[in-house]
């Protein structure tokens, strides 16, 4: 079958606080489209899930419009509409997933409802052609800090670990906020590390060495507060460059660590790191270097494909309909801890 | 004009094919209510497929759609909303709202004052006063039962009867508890075929949502930048 033969799939994303819309065909991306609701949340500094989705709902069709725009088709063009179902905040999904069931309905189409951590890795494929089998993911975002052994995409995904509490880019929202920088952490962090010397503070590795592949960022945010409290009570300046690489350092050390570690064990030779955090530049150069010394060959989607965005969610879904799965049924319910052994939604 | 209604502002999930002849006389060809509080995601599209085959129409036959605005609970309210505005979109249709209060009133039938009412969850109600069925006097508004002056009307709506203990005798009045989608369906072909405006499909939320805007920091700290 060549390409064109395959399936045009919308793919509709509404987990957190972007509305996207992505068009693809294979490993082919066609076209997309995110309208964000970020600068509606920096005040409260974190998202708000209501705010999140009345901005869904106004956002939808224009997003839709504007996906099929940019890919050149029209909806008559679709051939199967994916949508996450989960897992995600739930008013928002539900937005996403009653507007896919709409379009699927009135073009008379299948409707898949798909994994949102499992779409961040197979949004890879749109940039990077197919993925072995099987590949290590490693998805850092604000919302989840997972490891995972994707045996294939749409029928075997295994989680190998999991953050214990605080995902990754949480801790840099919090920390960002702990050194008054703006909301969302991350860029700002980014920043301000790379000024910095990173060996000047030590701060704890969460769940280093202990035979798991787990994370813990909650006690590293704990370690940063005390450390700047302790400094302004002696006095002592606080360089927020230092602090920020050396957070940066403790994070991405981890992060890399056991990424590679799982590669090793099962004796893979593909690493996948995919979400918001992974448009982070010290944990590219830190995965990389890693990468090379262990054999490994990484991949790393551009930082577009990597935050929330519908197209990751066609391309999982063009998998799903390639893979030959069931429709999912119009009663599909939203899942909101969607667990990511679970490519579709029942 | 063939034309799909249905409403998700409140504990019922309805939905009514319905159609407008060259003189404006309504007929309902397929209609069906269901109150789950918790599944209007998942019961309104297999209900609207189901009233389809029911009607003997496609989705593609339609002329329009026609969608409950609240307001009401925003969860489910917006289940409504996303629907319509895939549905019009996709089907090339115009999309129109209902204010989700002016289905319940119309559906009472009465041709006298009342005021109608809605669970608003948190100890209140949304609410809005009626000359009759299709006379709504001012905006629809948020309260809490016991600062609200009813003027000894009759009250109808499931949130005259949950707060019936405040309202005494006037919540007993006799007429829906829920919107119906049929009476929506009406009302709105009712409307379009005198040419009298409709509002937008946009959600009547009444109240901004709830997040707090973080403190500055306590401590006033000497960054080195």
């Amino acid at each position: 079958m060549s390409d064109h033969d395959l399936p045009l799939v919308l793919g509709i994303e509404t987990s957190c606080d972007e509305t996207g819309v992505g068009i693809v065909r294979g490993c082919e991306l066609l076209g997309e489209s995110v309208a964000s609701s970020v600068d509606q949340h920096v005040r409260f500094g974190g998202v708000v899930p209501e705010v999140a989705s009345r901005a869904h709902l106004e956002a939808m069709t224009p997003t839709v419009r504007r996906a099929l725009d940019s890919a050149g088709v029209g909806l008559a063009d679709i051939d199967a509409v994916a949508v996450t179902a989960g897992p995600g905040l739930a008013g928002a999904l539900l937005v996403g997933v009653s507007a896919a069931k709409a379009y699927a309905m009135a073009l008379d189409k299948p409707l898949y409802g798909v994994n949102h951590l499992v779409g961040h890795v197979a949004v890879d494929q749109l940039e990077h052609g197919p993925l072995p089998k099987p590949a290590i993911a490693l998805l850092v975002s604000g919302g989840h800090t997972s490891l995972l052994l994707v045996n294939d995409l749409a029928t075997d995904v295994v989680s190998l670990g999991d953050t214990v509490d605080d995902a990754a880019g949480e801790a840099y929202d919090k920390v960002a906020r702990l050194l008054e920088l703006p909301y969302p952490g991350g860029p700002p962090i980014d920043r301000a590390a790379q000024q910095g010397d990173p060996k000047t503070i030590r701060f704890p590795r969460g769940k280093w060495g202990d035979g798991t592949y787990d994370f813990s960022f909650s006690g590293l945010k704990t370690a940063v507060a005390r450390h700047v409290e302790d400094a302004d009570r002696r006095g002592e300046p606080l360089v927020v460059a230092d602090i920020a690489a050396a957070f940066q350092e403790a994070v991405v050390d981890v992060l890399t660590r056991k990424a590679v570690d799982a590669c090793v064990e099962y004796g893979v030779s593909t690493l996948v790191i995919s979400g918001g955090v992974a448009a982070n530049s010290a944990l590219r150069t830190l995965a990389g270097q890693r990468c090379r010394e262990a054999g490994i060959t990484l991949r790393v989607p551009r930082p577009r494909l990597c935050t929330d965005n519908g197209a990751m969610i066609a391309a999982l879904g063009a998998e799903v309909v390639a893979a030959g799965l069931p429709p999912s049924s119009l009663d599909l319910a939203t899942d909101t801890s969607l667990p990511v052994e679970s490519p579709l939604a029942r | 004009m063939l034309l799909l209604a249905f409403d998700t502002a409140t504990p019922a999930v309805t939905a009514a094919i319905g159609e407008s002849g060259g003189d404006g006389a309504f007929t309902l060809r397929a209609s069906a209510s269901s109150v789950d509080a918790r599944r209007h995601g998942e019961l309104l599209s297999p209900t609207i497929r189901r009233l389809t085959a029911e009607a003997g129409v496609a989705l593609a036959d339609l002329d329009a759609v026609a969608v409950g605005i609240g307001p009401g609970p925003y969860t489910g309210l917006r289940v409504g909303l996303a629907t319509a505005h895939a549905l019009a979109d996709a089907l090339g249709v115009p999309c129109h709202g209902v204010a989700t209060l002016d289905a319940l009133a119309f559906a009472t039938g009465r041709t006298g004052p009342f005021t109608a009412m809605t669970d608003a969850r948190r100890k209140e109600v949304f609410w809005a006063r009626y000359d009759d069925r299709l006379t709504r006097v001012g905006e629809i508004a948020v309260a809490r039962p016991a600062e609200l002056d009813t003027g000894g009307l009759p009250l109808v709506g499931d949130g005259a009867r949950m707060y019936a203990d405040v309202f005494g005798e006037a919540a007993g009045a006799p007429g829906p508890l829920h919107p119906d989608a049929a009476a929506l369906a009406e009302l709105a072909l009712y409307r379009l075929h005198r040419g009298e405006p409709l509002p937008s499909p946009e959600p009547l939320y009444l109240r901004r949502p709830d997040a707090v805007v973080p403190g500055a920091p306590k401590k006033v700290r000497q960054w080195v930048k």
